[in-house]
């Protein structure tokens, strides 16, 4: 396992063209130019800019979480609460809908719910310290058991029509560009920035790579880290928020699962599990690809299920596909 | 360590004060056939915690187990519905032998290509999921798909006992001489206490993943037959989302997830927990629905409780090094 690998810190710029080819974010944007390519071959309907643009309502929920979900990853921790956090989220502003309340007040009732369940892993995981993988495995049954006590086995389906307009609606209508999509370019644009040209991004990396090391440095680690959680809630919020007034309505069962998407397109950016190296741009070439995959191959009726194992196959061979080509380049054995 | 001390001692009066106080509630949950039935129906987990902590104790998590139980029963169920005549006991081989090539697809990518296992096991969760749809064609396989004799298997019993929890208490005995009496199972222990110590001692990291990931697919695929058999239906979504009760079971008996720490007798009490938290709602009038909530809570309370367990072991010199060396994990 000696030599660089997609998770080493380059302490120079690629001087090879192998070293430019093997680099992560190369790989992600040859992957999606493939898919871009192979769903034009298979669906003449692929290449459609009011298609495209209808694609970007499956896919911008989730992206935004994964933003937040790659900070996370990047310093050491994991959430995979942020599909129960959307269940409660989406279940509060169903109540407040019920009672009511009007678009104005279940925007805040969203995004003030996904901050306090962030908070809650915030607190476990960075106060009082223990693990985030069993802190976060205990909070998504407890948030999404709530929820459930809560609902039983109906649904909350009425929404004010100004609030179905977020989830459902165009900021722009040419090139027609969906509100959920463009807060998550607004987003990973500032993502980018703070991660990648500011001080407190290079704390992050810091964080990630030495915990203890950062810790003696001066850098409030345990602090920084309950935040993070405090964000991933928030974007999760933002996510209940999106997803809850696209499909108008609440159920137990809203946005099951998404965690391992959310965790998946995250890993497939090019983010080390183990902590310290990852770029947003990677993360969202890696929200691209599983998102036009995904739809392209919908388009040619090719049932969700089988998507899902494509997906897999997708994800464990663009992690194994270098590892083996750099043995091979080096004349090592494969295994 | 004096037994009072011990977390096993710990969970297990908090495990027989939770099954008086039901007791009080309802008198009919503490028969000795309404007991005899929360073991048989804990079984699976019994069997799938177990192999899920060794996995964790070497430092890793396999995400996979409840799709490769799915996996393996759907291709057993298919195999028994095309060769009605096979034997019971091929059935069972055949099952665990489904299972312990998916486990050797995760064991392989882990320790030949140095993928973390959460990775790759996350990549083969969907990818053994989404294989049921495709090899049954996206069809469901019920009783009527199943001979009589398949079905039968896991209701059969044994001196009053099912062939379930005989089947689960070979297992659990194999996994205590395996951990406790080999060499191979301490070293188990060693790679997740400290991989570079044991490397040292000539413990190799690769060798003890492949062999840990092949045991839990194996066992995941047993689990997959009896599954199928016992509840007569296999489709893609049986036991979506056990992967995580597994864990927790793990956690809650006091597995930690750091990796070298945990326990036969333990792991069996986390899961004899939840077994009994599940069983007793319907008994004492709470509605279904609080289960999810319930398991969370109780996972939450076990990792608090564990942490405090561990913190007060091993030296550490500065403070702010034992802070972060509880942050860290």
């Amino acid at each position: 396992m000696s030599g660089p690998s997609r998770y080493d810190v380059a302490d120079r710029a690629p001087r090879t063209l192998i070293d430019f080819m093997l680099r992560w974010e190369t790989i992600l944007i040859g992957l999606l130019i493939a898919v871009v390519i192979g769903n034009t071959i298979i669906s003449p309907y692929f290449l459609d800019i009011y298609n495209l643009s209808d694609a970007t309502f499956n896919f911008s929920e989730k992206a935004i979480i994964a933003l937040g979900m790659t900070l996370l990853i990047l310093v050491r921790d994991i959430d995979l609460s942020v599909a129960a956090i959307i269940a409660l989220a989406s279940l509060a502003m169903g109540l407040a809908a019920d009672a009511g309340a009007g678009t104005g007040l279940l925007i805040p009732i969203g995004l003030g719910v996904g901050a306090i369940c962030g908070a809650f892993n915030g607190l476990l995981v960075a106060r009082i310290g223990l693990p985030s993988i069993v802190v976060t495995i205990g909070t998504m049954s407890l948030f999404r058991g709530l929820a459930q006590v809560i609902l039983g086995d109906q649904a909350i389906t009425k929404y004010p029509a100004a609030f179905q307009t977020l989830g459902q609606g165009y900021l722009i209508k040419w090139p027609p560009i969906p509100y959920s999509f463009a807060l998550f370019l607004v987003l990973a644009a500032i993502f980018t920035f703070v991660l990648h040209k500011t001080a407190f991004g290079r704390k992050l990396f810091a964080m990630g790579n030495n915990p203890i090391a950062a810790q003696f440095s001066g850098i409030p680690v345990n602090r920084i880290r309950f935040w993070l959680f405090v964000l991933t809630g928030l974007l999760a919020g933002v996510a209940a928020i999106l997803l809850t007034a696209r499909i108008g309505s609440t159920r137990p069962n809203i946005a099951l699962g998404w965690e391992l998407e959310v965790i998946t397109a995250v890993i497939l950016g090019g983010v080390s599990i183990a902590g310290g190296a990852g770029t947003i741009p990677g993360v969202v070439l890696a929200v691209f690809i599983l998102g036009l995959a995904t739809f392209g191959l919908s388009l040619v009726n090719v049932p969700g299920i089988v998507i899902s194992v494509l997906l897999g196959l997708l994800l464990i061979v663009s992690i194994a596909m270098p590892i083996v080509v750099r043995r091979l380049l080096k004349g090592k054995p494969v295994v | 360590m004096p037994l009072l001390k011990r977390r096993e001692f710990f969970l297990g009066s908090i495990i027989l004060g939770l099954v008086i106080a039901i007791g009080f509630r309802a008198p009919v949950f503490v028969t000795p056939e309404s007991l005899l039935n929360i073991i048989t129906d804990t079984s699976f987990l019994f069997m799938l915690a177990l192999a899920q902590m060794i996995v964790i104790l070497t430092r890793g998590i396999d995400l996979s187990v409840a799709a490769n139980l799915a996996m393996a029963g759907m291709l057993t169920a298919l195999a028994s519905r095309a060769m009605p005549e096979m034997p019971i006991v091929l059935i069972i081989l055949l099952s665990t032998l489904y299972g312990l090539a998916l486990g050797i697809v995760n064991g392989a990518l882990i320790a030949a290509l140095g993928i973390p296992p959460i990775v790759v096991t996350l990549g083969t969760l969907a990818v053994y999921r989404g294989l049921i749809f495709v090899v049954a064609g996206g069809q469901w396989l019920t009783s009527d798909d199943m001979t009589p004799q398949f079905l039968a298997f896991p209701k059969a019993t044994l001196l009053g006992i099912s062939s379930l929890v005989w089947i689960a208490a070979f297992v659990i005995a194999g996994f205590w001489f395996f951990l406790n009496e080999t060499r191979t199972g301490r070293a188990l222990y060693a790679v997740g206490g400290n991989p570079v110590a044991a490397r040292y001692c000539g413990i190799d990291l690769a060798p003890q993943q492949l062999l840990v990931y092949s045991i839990a697919g194996s066992v995941s695929g047993l689990c997959g037959y009896l599954w199928v058999s016992r509840y007569g239906i296999a489709y893609v979504d049986i036991a979506q989302g056990y992967e995580l009760t597994i864990i927790a079971a793990c956690v809650i008996g006091g597995v930690s997830i750091a990796g070298g720490v945990g326990t036969v007798s333990g792991t069996l009490l986390g899961a004899l927990f939840l077994g009994i938290v599940v069983n007793a709602l319907p008994v004492i009038n709470v509605s279904p629905f609080w289960q999810t909530a319930i398991s969370g809570a109780i996972i939450l309370a076990a990792v608090i409780v564990n942490a405090r367990a561990e913190r007060k072991t091993g030296k550490l010199i500065l403070p702010e090094a034992r802070l972060l060396a509880g942050a860290s994990k």
